[in-house]
């Protein structure tokens, strides 16, 4: 029988590139042992070589300082952790609670994409700046495309509290010094004085600090995967250790029904 | 059949033939014997299917009506109930789509009006079946907890809701509909008993609670029954999700008042 399928090549054939067990034997990492050439290092470093291929004790202190600094607030009213909330008062296990406030981390408002969208914007926009093009030119462009910049604009609050401890801690190991970060202020310049009045968050700042140490849209994406757990895990905890439903219970009026309430009948 | 060295998945629920150019593209699938795309795509309801694929036979006349209305009443817990505000929380942040589902499954699993109280419940069926004098015995000593688990300790009797303050009205609706749906004994038992169950559990039935009567009589297991609690009760939070995102965060509660962090 002719066989067309592309699948048949990798059928019971499948060559993966960065690791595997040897079952009672040993453990290979992008080609190197991990009991023997990788088990001193410290697991965000570790982590940084599985998600990146890179080995820095720089890069990877710098991401463990975001994950400190900027993504881990215990605030069970985030949207993400409040899943996690959610779960603890529902009383579900807590890496439920955890995965299900990872998988929603993927939002447009916080999270993932602007954390992926605000690194691969300054990678564009230093590519249009060496092409001649203004500031006001790119940042037009890019809010006339998309209605907004990844990166700048908070919800809830105006101005970003993680900025500045997330800078001090980046200047304390010789970092935040590169011309993406000089971008991303800039931008941020700009924009707070135009009638967006956008300043500014977190996101921008970490997505610069990495762009300057070589980091692609897809390995901050990677390496910030994980990184809001230590916010989410604990709203699990404390909403599971008080009266179960107790978190923010809501009575009937508080849906506010915006149609006719005029009662109709299916058909019989 | 396939090459005896070759690893395989064994299944008594789907066999397909391959297709005459492609055996990575299936050109008859059959689902407990019945072929999916020229027999029950055609003649079966969706809820027959359903049940043919948890039970490996297709339903009676009594069962798929119980189905039918199970379905219904768990289709959408509204946007009050845990695992609904989940998935609206992944809505209002503009997080992806299936985050949101993803979100209601881990919050509507749990022991609180999710699907491990309806494990439990059927479990309390199993043990109890319409004995008036077990129930009361096993509400009073709940099975102790072995070694420890991933979930945590029950601490209500599955099926009622410890925050109850009487049967809320579309649990003794739904219940009286799913009981009258056919010879279901146990929902009929649960329908005259309810009032004394109350009594012994100290607090009123819940929809799981009338959720895992169904189950049981439907013949599912407490796995099988968890498993389609959660499936089934997905549509409220994907559309209350798919509304809330266009709303947005700005018209969502975010609880700024009443929210006071513990010395």
């Amino acid at each position: 029988m002719p066989v067309h399928s592309k699948l048949e090549k990798f059928e019971d054939n499948w060559h993966p590139s960065v690791g595997c067990w040897v079952p009672n034997e040993k453990v290979i990492l992008r080609g190197k042992d991990v009991f023997t050439e990788l088990n001193d290092k410290p697991w965000m470093e570790y982590l940084l070589y599985a998600a990146t291929g890179k080995e820095s004790p720089k890069i990877a202190r710098l991401i463990e300082a975001m994950w400190v600094i900027c993504t881990s607030f215990p605030d069970p009213r985030i949207w993400n952790n409040r899943i996690s909330a959610l779960a603890g008062t529902a009383r579900s296990t807590g890496v439920l609670a955890a995965a299900g406030s990872l998988a929603v981390t993927e939002a447009t408002v916080y999270g993932l994409k602007p954390i992926k969208g605000a690194t691969d914007f300054f990678y564009r926009a230093e590519a249009s700046l060496s092409e001649g093009k203004s500031l006001e030119q790119i940042v037009k462009q890019e809010l006339k495309q998309f209605r907004s910049v990844y990166g700048y604009g908070r919800p809830i609050a105006d101005a970003d509290e993680r900025v500045k401890p997330m800078m001090k801690f980046a200047h304390s190991i010789d970092c935040g010094k590169g011309k993406y970060v000089k971008l991303a202020f800039d931008i941020g310049e700009y924009l707070s004085n135009t009638r967006l009045k956008h300043q500014i968050n977190i996101a921008a700042v970490c997505a610069a600090l990495l762009a300057d140490e070589g980091l692609s849209p897809m390995d901050f994406y990677h390496m910030a995967t994980l990184a809001f757990t230590a916010g989410a895990m604990p709203c699990f905890i404390d909403a599971s250790q008080q009266q179960e439903g107790g978190f923010f219970p809501l009575r009937t009026s508080r849906l506010r029904y915006t149609c006719d309430e005029q009662v109709r009948h299916w058909r019989v | 059949m396939p090459n005896e060295s070759v690893e395989t998945i064994s299944t008594k629920i789907w066999r397909e033939t391959a297709e005459a150019d492609n055996p990575f593209a299936a050109a008859d699938c059959f689902c407990a014997g019945y072929n999916v795309y020229g027999d029950l795509l055609k003649n079966a309801s969706y809820i027959d299917y359903l049940f043919l694929l948890f039970k490996l036979e297709p339903p009676n006349t009594q069962q798929s009506a119980l189905l039918e209305g199970l379905a219904i009443a768990l289709a959408n817990p509204g946007p009050r109930d845990h695992s609904v505000r989940a998935a609206m929380s992944a809505g209002v942040g503009g997080s992806t789509h299936p985050s949101a589902l993803i979100a209601a499954l881990s919050v509507g699993a749990g022991n609180l009006g999710g699907a491990r109280e309806v494990f439990h419940a059927v479990e309390y069926w199993q043990h109890c079946n319409t004995s008036l004098k077990e129930w009361q015995q096993l509400i009073k000593n709940p099975p102790e907890e072995g070694r420890a688990d991933v979930w945590l300790p029950m601490e209500h009797p599955p099926g009622f809701d410890p925050n109850g303050v009487s049967c809320a009205t579309p649990v003794k609706q739904t219940l009286a509909h799913l009981a009258e749906v056919g010879p279901m004994p146990h929902l009929i038992w649960l329908q005259e008993n309810r009032q004394q169950l109350e009594e012994f559990a100290g607090c009123p039935l819940a929809f799981s609670g009338v959720a895992a009567a169904a189950f049981v009589d439907l013949d599912f297991s407490p796995e099988q029954a968890e498993m389609l609690y959660l499936l089934l009760r997905l549509p409220g939070a994907a559309v209350h999700a798919l509304e809330q995102e266009k709303l947005g965060w700005r018209k969502y509660p975010f609880f700024a008042d009443g929210f006071k962090l513990n010395p």
